[in-house]
């Protein structure tokens, strides 16, 4: 489960980072992320560095650290793995503590966790300063293709009903002693799943009857215009990328040596 | 299943990124193909639907959990390509929303829609024509279908880390504990996909794309108006003649399910 | 202004609805399609602007045949309204909502601003263009999905349980608002009282046909009637009573 902001991560506010146009942030933060998996592992300052900027971007933003805490959680499962692989991967050992652990999997571990890290990071600053619809617009200014676009926005529309409707079965099961425990209790959950796709599919023929009523042919209406963004906003989300250029293309020439 | 970034390496995952883009390219071209102003309305609802069914986790063993992929029951629901559509968006909304690498899309729309949703289908289509053409054997399919898929998918996210790992397990490790762990999973995904596509078979069997070869046409009765005026209330019922009674029933009971979510 | 003859109707599945149809209403006319759960009043709306092809007879409106050659000009002058706002208003905002049936006959920039703000006016949501719909109250859905039909300017209004799960300010709000539309207006409904509120004539949809047809007062005040086809009106509610109360207040 994971939780109310799965829906809606958008943190309002006033800050610079609120005001700068949705395809400006989508690039900036598509190009910082690509950056930060470019980083060896090798270069730990470097790893410094990308938090040093992330981190600025959120206190940029206004985001409180509590929110991003809260949303990086998304990752635990995914940490747990890395803890074991210092005990797994194969190579030189080293004494940690008392405990024999592989050095190249101690990097990789740290190398993992530390991308995984600042990749969620950056993308938890652009939906958390963009609400769903402007990065649906800017997704569109981007062109990407017009069907994508209206299907997600569509699915971000009615899935908060489809969810509304999953935990009223929910609590309409439970309030008559369901306790799902096994896999024999599936059934109940199979069927609400049942009846849960025939209400989404029977809302998805409305709402296409609702559209054909207004006229619909199958060409979707763009965004409505709004304005281009100037050209120091686009500098801005360049200088983001060349930044993160700067420190994965330094940290690449410094371990030169290290083995990778 | 969702894959983060630097997970796998850069030319991999931009290698994935352009499989994933042709695949739901050509996913959106035979979708139009088959209901061209439907396709919008019915994806993103299929999306919102799937988006919700992988929130509901489902016990696998041992207390550990996992939630259902949908690649298979989307697909056999609304069919391949706006299944893969549907599941398409879902990671991409996901990946946007925090949750699953941005780098890392193509990989895991490579997994999850073209294996999972394109590949489930295949498989299902494949184990439908085995079986009798009758009603139950769409569940049946498709349980083998989902049965057979999520270890299949697991399986293309072993290829891509055998491609661009930045991890150096041992291939045969990580081989077994994938696969280890996502037949178990795949058993919960065939007991739920199984069970929820015989329910909209019991119910609204119009809906399955899998099953619209068992489906036949009826002809149409003309009643003049007379038939419809009571002639007296007795009964109280409503329904002034007998033969109404039928029609008028499993009409308002469809009436009743998509009127109370009004 | 609409003439429906022999309609009938099966869906996909095999289930028939509508069995032959006859509906004549004229220009300027307020009609009420009243009956029980089941009757078909849903599917018969939705063949009034050809979503629904009829298995059999014809519907035609202003003299047009509504088939596919005629199609955009049908879904112009026939507005639906569904009976879940959330059908209806599918877009990000409520204004880009209101804009999607105007775009889809043509209109383009100031043209649209103008016809989106000219209709969330005469709903009384002048300041919600930019609102989300999931943050508006039913009332205010069920107007703002009224706005997006009006800002087609059609000739005919056809709404589908207007009233239902309206609060009685909502409803009232949503009465108002649709007595000052100058339109030809087919109500589907079970909400005895609102028909009898807002349309002088009704007809009785039960079994696929049409089963009576008569002035909304008479129909309501005949017991036996509304019993035969499952209608029943509120509890101590007298429609004599109401009309001749309200005829100083009502044209």
């Amino acid at each position: 489960m994971g939780g109310a902001h799965v829906l809606d991560p958008y943190h309002p506010g006033g800050s610079v980072l609120h005001r700068l146009p949705a395809q400006c942030k989508i690039v900036a933060t598509f190009g910082y992320v690509v950056c930060v998996v470019l980083t060896p592992i090798t270069a730990g300052w470097a790893f410094g560095a990308h938090l040093a900027v992330v981190g600025g971007l959120c206190a940029l933003a206004r985001l409180p650290p509590g929110l991003v805490l809260r949303r990086l959680a998304v990752e635990l499962p995914f940490v747990a793995f890395a803890v074991a692989l210092p005990f797994v991967v194969p190579g030189e050992r080293t004494e940690v503590l008392g405990v024999a652990l592989s050095r190249p999997g101690l990097e990789q571990a740290f190398g993992l966790v530390a991308r995984a890290t600042l990749g969620l990071m950056t993308v938890i600053v652009l939906a958390a300063t963009t609400p769903a619809r402007e990065l649906l617009v800017g997704l569109e200014r981007l062109r990407m293709p017009p069907v994508i676009v209206a299907v997600a926005s569509f699915m971000i529309r009615y899935a908060g009903i489809v969810i509304d409707q999953m935990g009223r079965m929910s609590v309409a099961r439970r309030s008559r002693a369901h306790e799902p425990r096994s896999l024999l209790a599936t059934r109940a959950l199979a069927a609400s799943l049942g009846t849960l796709f025939i209400r989404s599919y029977e809302r998805g023929e409305r709402v296409h009857l609702a559209m054909l009523a207004r006229g619909y042919t199958g060409a979707l209406p763009g965004a409505l215009p709004g304005p281009a963004p100037r050209r120091a906003q686009w500098g801005a989300a360049l200088c983001l990328v060349i930044l993160g250029a700067a420190i994965a293309v330094l940290g690449r020439r410094l371990d030169l040596g290290a083995p990778a | 299943m969702h894959i983060p970034d630097g997970f796998v390496d850069a030319p991999t995952s931009a290698a994935f990124g352009a499989v994933a883009v042709a695949g739901v390219g050509y996913a959106v071209k035979r979708a139009g193909d088959e209901a061209s102003d439907q396709v919008v309305p019915l994806a993103g609802l299929c999306a919102a639907f799937v988006f919700a069914a992988q929130m509901l986790n489902f016990p696998v063993a041992m207390g550990t959990s996992g939630h259902l992929l949908g690649g298979v029951l989307a697909a056999v629901l609304v069919g391949p390509w706006l299944g893969a559509i549907a599941i398409a968006v879902v990671l991409g909304v996901q990946s946007l929303f925090a949750d699953g690498g941005l780098t890392a899309l193509g990989l895991n729309i490579t997994n999850m829609a073209l294996v999972g949703a394109l590949g489930g289908y295949a498989l299902f289509a494949l184990v439908l024509r085995l079986l009798p053409a009758r009603a139950p054997s769409v569940a049946a399919a498709s349980a083998v279908a989902a049965l057979i898929t999520v270890p299949l998918a697991a399986g293309a996210f072993v290829i891509e880390f055998a491609l661009g790992g930045t991890v150096d397990l041992p291939l045969g490790g990580v081989v077994g504990a994938m696969l280890g762990v996502h037949v178990l999973i795949g058993i919960g995904e065939a007991v739920i996909t199984a069970a929820t596509v015989s329910l909209v078979m019991s119910t609204r069997p119009d809906l399955v794309y899998g099953a619209r070869d068992l489906l036949d046409a009826r002809r149409l009765e003309i009643r003049p108006p007379a038939a419809a005026v009571p002639t007296g209330h007795g009964g109280g019922t409503g329904a002034a003649a007998g033969g109404l009674e039928p029609t008028a029933t499993s009409v308002t009971g469809r009436r009743a399910a998509s009127g109370s979510e009004a | 202004m609409i003439e429906v003859e022999g309609l009938a109707f099966a869906y996909p599945d095999g289930r028939q609805v509508l069995f032959g149809v006859d509906l004549a209403i004229a220009r300027g006319e307020r009609v009420a399609v009243l009956g029980p759960n089941g009757a078909g009043k849903t599917t018969l709306m939705l063949h009034l602007n050809g979503i629904l092809t009829p298995g059999a007879g014809s519907v035609r409106v202003d003299g047009v045949p509504v088939t596919a050659p005629n199609m955009r000009d049908v879904r112009r002058r026939v507005g639906l309204v569904f009976q879940d706002p959330d059908d209806q208003l599918f877009m990000p905002t409520v204004g880009q909502d209101v804009a999607f049936g105007p775009a889809n006959l043509g209109v383009r920039g100031a043209d649209l601003a103008e016809r989106v703000r000219e209709a969330l006016a005469a709903v009384g949501l002048d300041e919600f263009a930019d609102r989300a719909p999931h943050h508006l109250s039913l009332g205010e859905r069920r107007r703002a999905a009224v706005a997006t039909v009006l800002a087609m300017r059609p000739d005919v209004l056809v709404l589908d349980e207007p009233s239902a799960n309206l609060d009685p300010a909502g409803r009232r709000e949503l009465a108002e608002v649709l007595t000052g539309l100058d339109l030809t207006l087919l109500m589907v409904t079970h909400d005895l009282p609102y028909a009898l509120q807002l349309c002088p004539r009704s007809v009785i949809l039960d079994g696929g046909v049409i089963a009576v047809d008569g002035a909304t007062v008479d129909l309501l005040a005949d017991e036996a009637l509304l019993a035969a086809h499952r209608l029943e009106l509120p509890f101590g509610f007298d429609p004599r009573y109401s009309i001749a109360k309200s005829t100083g207040l009502m044209p």
